[in-house]
């Protein structure tokens, strides 16, 4: 998978490409927790990912909660199959997506 | 049913999933595959993760046998997954509260319940020491 940080002032943009499953989920645990230090605005580009299964599901819950006290966070470009779990799992009603 | 062993660690999982789909891959949609594809994920990584977690087993013990089968006349996928560790039925966990606030959810205990939603039908049983999962899907075709 390929993960892409834009940090522009207090706007952390990530990029994600590919499968963000239980063998890549580490990385992104590791890149969002390099760069989120005094972000306020965290955004997740999903347009080029391919699929998510729970792993990738608890690093976004876990960056909702850290962006609750810092800021706020969004997910763009979400596609429809990836739309479908979000929606299964109730995430829908506690991320915001565009 | 064709199967196949794996070991059980999480790098398997790429094996795993071209041994499931070079058999059903032809009559599976997308939609289908991925929602497959996530229940085969949150099953096998809980193996790998639990099943041989107590230091009793060694390290060629600790495998996974998983079977795949297409029922023709109703163009359904059958998948079982077979391991010899600790007993352990995944059915019995709790649903995650999917109406709670972000502070409040727990992180983690989603995997099973999105394998229960990802397919038609789940079953457990444990008999002569292995803890058999099968998970069947109604493939829509392609």
């Amino acid at each position: 998978m390929n993960i892409e940080k834009t940090r522009e002032e207090n706007t952390l943009t990530i990029v994600l490409e590919g499968r963000l499953d239980t063998t890549t989920a580490p990385d992104v645990e590791k890149e969002l927790h390099a760069s989120i230090e005094g972000v306020e605005s965290l955004i997740w580009d999903m347009e080029k990912l391919e699929y998510i299964s729970s792993a990738g599901l608890r690093i976004l819950l876990a960056a909702q909660k850290i962006m609750e006290k810092q800021g706020a966070m969004k997910l763009v470009n979400v596609s429809e199959d990836i739309m479908e779990i979000l929606d299964i799992t109730g995430f829908t009603g506690i991320l915001t997506i565009e | 049913m064709v199967e196949k062993t794996f070991k059980a660690s999480k790098e398997s999982l790429a094996e795993i999933n071209n041994f499931i789909f070079d058999i059903i891959e032809d009559k599976c949609a997308m939609r289908d595959k991925m929602q497959l594809e996530l229940a085969i994920e949150e099953i096998f990584v809980n193996i790998a993760n639990y099943a041989y977690a107590d230091s009793e087993f060694k390290d060629e013990e600790k495998t996974a046998t998983i079977g795949v089968d297409i029922e023709e006349s109703s163009g359904t996928a059958v998948i079982v997954f077979k391991d010899s560790g600790v007993q352990y039925n995944p059915l019995t966990k709790e649903d995650p509260d999917t109406e709670l606030k972000a502070s409040e959810r727990q992180i983690g205990g989603l995997g099973i319940f999105i394998t229960k939603k990802c397919v038609d039908d789940i079953k457990y049983e444990y008999s002569c020491g292995k803890n058999t999962l099968t998970i069947k899907k109604l493939l829509s075709g392609k």
